[in-house]
């Protein structure tokens, strides 16, 4: 008898789907050890989501880590020194502090970087297949799209101290407008300046209506650079499937002491929060002593699970019961027999507890009788 | 995603004047008043869904979806640090959080500082951000016996009137952080819930600058 494919699960498609979106667009599988050395995250820890990490001590004494992260490995272990750029893809688990309950949890992801000498290229094609990956889970996603360089030229020209910088960020991270405001008034910065920083913020949505609303805000106040760059990008996929679900959104705001340039993070309707985060991070690379950029995101298989449409009510379709002394050939051939139907089947002595199955038979001599 | 907008009230007098904001920004779901058990209450036609959480539980709502806006204390999002949207400060359950300790209460720097106190997190940040040594004393209630009985040297604690303190002889040292109820938002439902989230807020800051 053929052996059935067990249907696979919404994760399960997802994953199948980006393996084969990232190497059909070049980029190699990047294969690494659950273990790292805890210096590397100790020297990097607040480009950690949580700075709790599960350590231990390896054979020879050296303090090693579970990796929390795959970022800063493919850092750490890919050369930047070559022509051309460095395109991997990973498959892994990370491991993190809960931040509800303290204890560590065990997260797959999904994600690439792409390493070396960026251009907008680059950052278009890595931004465009972060906007696919959102669209192979679920066709109404939406990524939000920062720009760093952008939103740290505003700041500067609004003259935000540099000490009150962080919880400035934190507030727009966070829409939390209404603070905002009363931070920068505490700082004395002028009205006309906070009323501009207020309208740089309120400009969200499609960048095809943002942008030009942006560049009549900032024209003569900062440099165009970042902005251009943005609308080089957006512009460039704005006919394709992945530019319909790019929304601007300066909300987003990662680690600045890291990041640069154009971040994002997406989100699908079904998950209450973002399921793809990534950016570009030539700040860590530099800090790594890196001589080129690097952009990259993660997809946070955790949450698909959610998504499953298919709930499963049972453990096995059907618990198959037999007699003492029944014979193994009847046995084996009244299981093969429901196998043979598609159904799952669980052969049992006495009828198993805390088991849920749709049907209940024995097997009574050569013939099978349904019990419930 | 359910295209019903859920929203999570807090339980109690704050709650009541919440929903009366609400419902005087066109977000009305008349059999909230009805005197009955029910937890869930719905206007269909407006697509609006009310429950009545315990209010330090809003957040949690909130940032994990079960509902896509809701009203919480500012002391909650400041303890937890939840994941979300913060959109309006809806300027009322005004109080503060403060430093209180025995009248006659002496700061000794060369002594490590014990805290009695419901919110760690915001304790632990305050003290960190002096660079004072403390040590933490978590209770979930009567926070002001903790000074009296010497198990603590001052408490972190919410305080409204004060009168709780002055009838047991203690007193604010310092103010913490001002605290009021602030309306938030789950990030994803912010996404693709805009329109009645925008709708709602664009009317309750109007009211809120009348």
């Amino acid at each position: 008898m053929m052996m059935q494919d067990l249907p696979l699960s919404f994760r399960e498609n997802v994953i199948n789907k980006l393996r084969s979106l990232y190497s059909t667009s070049g980029y190699s599988l990047y294969k690494m050890s659950k273990f790292e050395e805890y210096d590397l995250y100790a020297r990097n820890k607040d480009f950690l989501i949580s700075d709790r990490v599960i350590t231990f001590l390896d054979t020879n004494g050296k303090l090693m880590a579970l990796k929390p992260d795959v970022t800063l490995s493919i850092v750490k272990n890919t050369r930047d020194d070559m022509s051309g750029l460095q395109k991997v893809y990973y498959n892994e688990n990370v491991y993190r502090a809960s931040q509800d309950d303290r204890s560590f949890k065990e997260i797959p992801q999904v994600g690439l970087e792409c390493l070396g000498e960026l251009d907008d290229y680059s950052i278009c094609e890595v931004l465009e297949l972060a906007a696919k990956s959102l669209l192979c889970i679920s066709q109404e996603g939406i990524l939000d799209v920062s720009h760093l360089g952008l939103l740290s030229a505003v700041l500067d020209a609004i003259e935000v101290p540099a000490g009150k910088r962080e919880t400035l960020l934190n507030f727009i991270g966070e829409k939390n407008t209404h603070e905002m405001l009363a931070l920068c008034r505490s700082c004395e910065i002028a009205s006309e300046k906070i009323e501009l920083l207020k309208q740089v913020l309120a400009a969200n949505g499609k960048p095809d209506v943002v942008i030009p609303k942006l560049r009549s805000l900032l024209d003569g106040v900062i440099s165009m650079d970042a902005l251009n760059q943005l609308e080089n990008i957006t512009a460039a996929l704005s006919d394709s499937p992945a530019g319909q679900v790019l929304r601007i959104d300066f909300s987003v705001v990662d680690d600045m002491r890291y990041y640069n340039g154009i971040v994002f993070k997406g989100y699908v309707p079904s998950l209450p929060s973002s399921i793809l985060t990534g950016g570009q991070y030539d700040k860590l690379m530099k800090k790594m002593k890196r001589k080129s950029g690097a952009i990259g995101f993660a997809v946070y298989l955790d949450m698909l699970e959610r998504m499953d449409l298919v709930r499963r009510s049972f453990d096995v379709d059907t618990v198959l019961l037999y007699e003492e002394g029944a014979s193994l050939p009847a046995i084996r051939a009244a299981a093969e027999a429901i196998r043979a139907k598609g159904e799952s089947v669980m052969v049992q002595p006495k009828a198993p507890e805390n088991i849920r199955y749709r049907n209940l038979m024995k097997l009574r001599g050569e013939e099978v009788v349904i019990l419930e | 995603m359910n295209k019903m907008l859920n929203i999570a009230l807090p339980k109690g007098r704050l709650g009541e004047k919440v929903y009366a904001m609400f419902e005087k920004a066109g977000f009305e779901c008349p059999s909230i008043r009805e005197n009955n058990r029910k937890l869930i209450f719905e206007n269909a036609e407006k697509g609006i869904r009310y429950f009545w959480v315990k209010p330090s539980d809003v957040a949690i709502y909130v940032e994990r979806g079960a509902a896509d806006i809701g009203v919480a204390g500012k002391d909650i999002l400041l303890e937890y640090e939840p994941d979300i949207y913060e959109l309006l400060d809806l300027n009322i359950g005004k109080c503060r959080m403060a430093v209180a300790a025995k009248n006659d209460f002496y700061d000794d720097p060369q002594r490590t500082l014990r805290v009695a106190t419901k919110f760690a997190n915001i304790a632990a940040q305050h003290y960190r951000a002096k660079g004072r040594d403390i040590d933490i004393i978590h209770l979930n209630g009567s926070i002001e016996l903790a000074p009296i009985l010497d198990l603590s040297d001052v408490i972190v604690d919410i305080v409204e009137t004060g009168t709780t303190l002055k009838e047991n002889d203690l007193s604010v040292v310092e103010t913490v952080v001002p605290i009021s109820a602030r309306l938030i938002a789950n990030k994803a439902s912010y996404k693709f819930k805009s329109e009645p989230i925008d709708k709602l807020v664009g009317e309750i800051a109007a009211q809120l600058e009348a």
